[in-house]
């Protein structure tokens, strides 16, 4: 869940952004506090309040004075765009990078991620 | 840096014993509320530097504070700090139940009911002798004291030998939950780096009496990588970097480079088809650690 090498309050914004992202936490919806984030992933409670506060920063969580936090109405959407802009570079280029070091041309690559993507697809409306 | 948080402030504090300099002119101070991880290795000077603070021993130079006084024959500071040692002495006859009296009597904040629910928590008997008890329900007794003192700062060092992996998680759960309700300064020294790295917020290591790094937790764990691959590939990432150590296997080579990698050294790291790997809280404390020493021997070289 947590792994080495990366700041915890970046990885904890993070797993707050994919909840929201992937729809289990809801726009206006109460977000989980610090405490509940510090005891879950077992962390110094500072540290979970620090990426707390990125998103409060970031405007993805809004304060509730004396309630608590919650998610941004839009922060979803902008998530999304974030994420999507992001997407080339995170996850296409090292894609690339390895196809090449495998000779596969580009159109056998465009090929195998089309073929993979519409089977993925497929098999989750089954 | 002193502010109006500082519960303990330390400068140029140096111990030394006949031939040996356990403590070399460390200074650092330590902020109300937070915790601390105390790291090195054994012999580094971490107990001798937690002796001192809390009066159980003496600087030979140096100046120290704990709540802006002295800890010396300090009644008024001592009882505001809890200090868990390894090898904490009790009577010979004494009961757990009666080194839980004594705290109880000392330290102003005990918490009875946070106490009893430890006892049963960690399993210990509490009419058997403290003599008599396995290393691990010793090291609980300890423990125990430690968190239901909630002293205003706690040091606990290396406070768990012979706890098996399960009591540990324990300590780490009850400590992690008392903090966050009951939020105080604790000072944690364990060579079990990468068990407490997401626990303390503030890291100091110690090397041979030392301060080798005093850093916020987090700010560290992205402060080296590992890059491994092709060895000319590697050499040639590595040119300019601060390199902490390095390793072959024939043709391949693996370095751990200091400093934050940029999105440029990604691009660059992938181009070249070298692989990265994080490094661990506790990897870069060995690599530094061993680092400082090899520039130690070097330095001690010249001087011949």
């Amino acid at each position: 869940m947590i792994e080495e090498g990366r700041a915890l309050f970046l990885q904890i914004a993070e797993s707050v952004e994919d909840s929201i992202v992937e729809g289990s936490l809801l726009e206006e919806g109460q977000a989980p506090s610090t405490n509940e984030l510090a005891a879950f992933y077992r962390i110094n409670p500072a540290t979970a309040a620090k990426g707390v506060a990125m998103l409060v920063e970031k405007g993805v969580l809004y304060k509730r004075r004396g309630i608590g936090m919650f998610v941004a109405p839009g922060a979803r959407d902008r998530l999304l765009a974030e994420r999507r802009a992001a997407f080339a570079t995170r996850f296409v280029g090292p894609l690339i990078a390895e196809a090449s070091k495998l000779g596969l041309t580009p159109d056998e690559l465009a090929t195998l991620v089309r073929d993979r993507a519409a089977a993925s697809i497929e098999g989750k409306t089954e | 840096m002193t502010t109006s948080d500082t519960v303990i402030e330390v400068a140029g504090l140096t111990k030394r014993y006949r031939e040996t300099l356990a403590v070399d002119d460390v200074s650092f101070a330590i902020e109300k509320d937070k915790i601390y991880g105390l790291l090195g290795r054994n012999g580094a000077g971490k107990t001798t530097v937690m002796s001192i603070l809390t009066a159980q021993n003496f600087e030979t130079s140096g100046e120290l504070r704990v709540f802006g006084e002295h800890p010396y024959e300090n009644a008024r500071v001592l009882r505001r700090m809890c200090f868990v040692r390894e090898s904490q002495k009790y009577p010979d006859d004494a009961l757990p139940k009666h080194a839980f009296a004594t705290a109880r009597l000392f330290f102003p904040r005990w918490d009875q009911e946070f106490a009893e629910r430890l006892i049963d928590d960690f399993q210990l008997p509490s009419n058997k002798r403290i003599k008599k008890l396995s290393r691990g329900q010793l090291s609980a007794v300890g423990v125990i004291i430690g968190l239901a003192a909630r002293a205003e700062i706690t040091f606990f060092d290396e406070p768990y030998l012979g706890l098996d992996a399960v009591a540990r998680q324990i300590f780490y759960d009850r400590l992690l939950e008392d903090y966050t309700a009951h939020p105080r300064t604790v000072i944690l020294s364990s060579h079990l780096i990468d068990e407490v790295s997401n626990l303390i917020e503030h890291v100091i290591v110690l090397d041979r009496g030392r301060v080798i790094m005093d850093d916020e937790t987090d700010a560290v764990r992205d402060r080296a990588a590992n890059i491994v691959g092709d060895t000319a590939a590697v050499e040639a990432f590595a040119v300019g970097r601060e390199v902490i150590h390095r390793e072959s296997l024939g043709r391949v080579s693996a370095v751990t480079v200091l400093g934050t990698l940029t999105d440029a050294d990604h691009r660059e790291l992938a181009l070249a088809g070298l692989d990265v790997g994080p490094v661990s809280l506790q990897q870069l404390i060995v690599r530094t650690t061993q680092h400082a020493a090899a520039d130690a021997a070097t330095d001690e070289g010249a001087l011949r």
